[in-house]
């Protein structure tokens, strides 16, 4: 069981960066299927609520193997977390520990910080807004982190490169100038 | 099932996901406060890795498994790649998730992410209802 033991310890940001990497081919090679989730979403507006809207008017069960894509990684969600549970805590940097204690964030028990609430006004803006956010911006930018960052520079795509660029200033801008004001105000 | 490899896939996926912390909030912070190089290394890691395999295929024609050649689209810029870019950086510091990430947080027993998840689709939603006003 010492491999199980080893599975369960956080791994290295090399080994996971290799995985990832190797998603694009695999994909690629199993029936030419380019890497990306927040198609996904789409996919499910279209499915669920397409209100006659024509960008939800497509045949999207053509698309369906994303959405078996995503019910995959749910369940590679739930099997990591009950069979290859690492029960310390998250290890974060101390300069980021610091800060986040300003917030009033201290606890590091699981992946997710357990001091937002869901039914509190801090945890609206956090779930609800910070969603919508993903959500909205992802499908305007034509993708997101997989589909743009890892798929679209893969492929040398500068349309890629433009949007990941946009995404890392937005969420510097994010980080630094908002959420910390979004705790300071909302607490 | 022919859908089968991919839930397979995702499986893979989404473990990697919760092992290297990527859908963690604490290593989204660290990296928007350039205090670790985690997911720096992860996302460098994944893009060369990405770069390197694409390039074979290409210089070696390599085909699908069912003997079809691989064809990746090209993607064309509109100016949502940098207005939507910028609002996506925005929500992915706030809930610390890309929709990657939000279906693996929520399989790893994080109920209230099915709330962001749903607000992500609903802003998905609008985006495709104003489309059609948006500056592209």
């Amino acid at each position: 069981m010492q491999v199980l033991t080893y599975l369960q310890h956080p791994w290295h940001w090399a080994v996971a960066g290799v995985l990832i990497g190797l998603t694009v081919p695999l994909l690629l090679i199993l029936d030419n299927k380019t890497f990306g989730i927040s198609s996904s979403l789409r996919h499910i507006c279209a499915a669920c609520i397409p209100a006659n809207i024509s960008f939800f008017k497509y045949d999207w069960k053509k698309e369906s193997w994303n959405l078996f894509f995503i019910a995959g990684i749910l369940i590679g969600g739930f099997i990591a977390n009950s069979l290859l549970h690492d029960s310390a805590n998250i290890q974060v940097a101390a300069a980021t520990q610091e800060r986040l204690a300003t917030y009033g964030i201290r606890d590091y028990s699981a992946l997710l910080p357990a001091d937002i609430h869901l039914f509190t006004l801090k945890g609206l803006v956090f779930f609800v807004f910070g969603g919508f956010l993903v959500g909205f911006g992802t499908r305007y930018a034509g993708g997101c982190t997989s589909g743009h960052a890892i798929m679209g520079l893969s492929n040398l795509q500068w349309p890629s490169l433009v949007a990941t660029i946009c995404f890392m200033a937005g969420g510097f801008f994010s980080a630094n100038l908002i959420v910390p004001y979004l705790f300071k105000w909302l607490s | 099932m022919k859908n089968l490899k991919y839930i397979i896939a995702g499986i893979f996926f989404g473990i990697i996901l919760v092992k290297s912390q990527v859908l963690s909030w604490f290593r989204i912070q660290e990296m928007f406060q350039l205090t670790s190089f985690h997911m720096y290394g992860v996302i460098g890691t994944a893009v060369i890795i990405g770069i390197i395999s694409v390039q074979l295929i290409k210089r070696f024609d390599i085909k699908t498994i069912k003997g079809a050649p691989i064809v990746i689209p090209d993607k064309t810029f509109h100016k949502g790649n940098i207005i939507g870019g910028l609002i996506f950086g925005i929500g992915w510091a706030i809930t610390g998730a890309c929709p990657g990430p939000l279906f693996a947080q929520i399989g790893a027993g994080f109920t209230a992410v099915v709330i962001t998840l749903l607000s992500a689709i609903a802003g998905t939603w609008v985006y495709g209802a104003l489309k059609n006003k948006l500056p592209h």
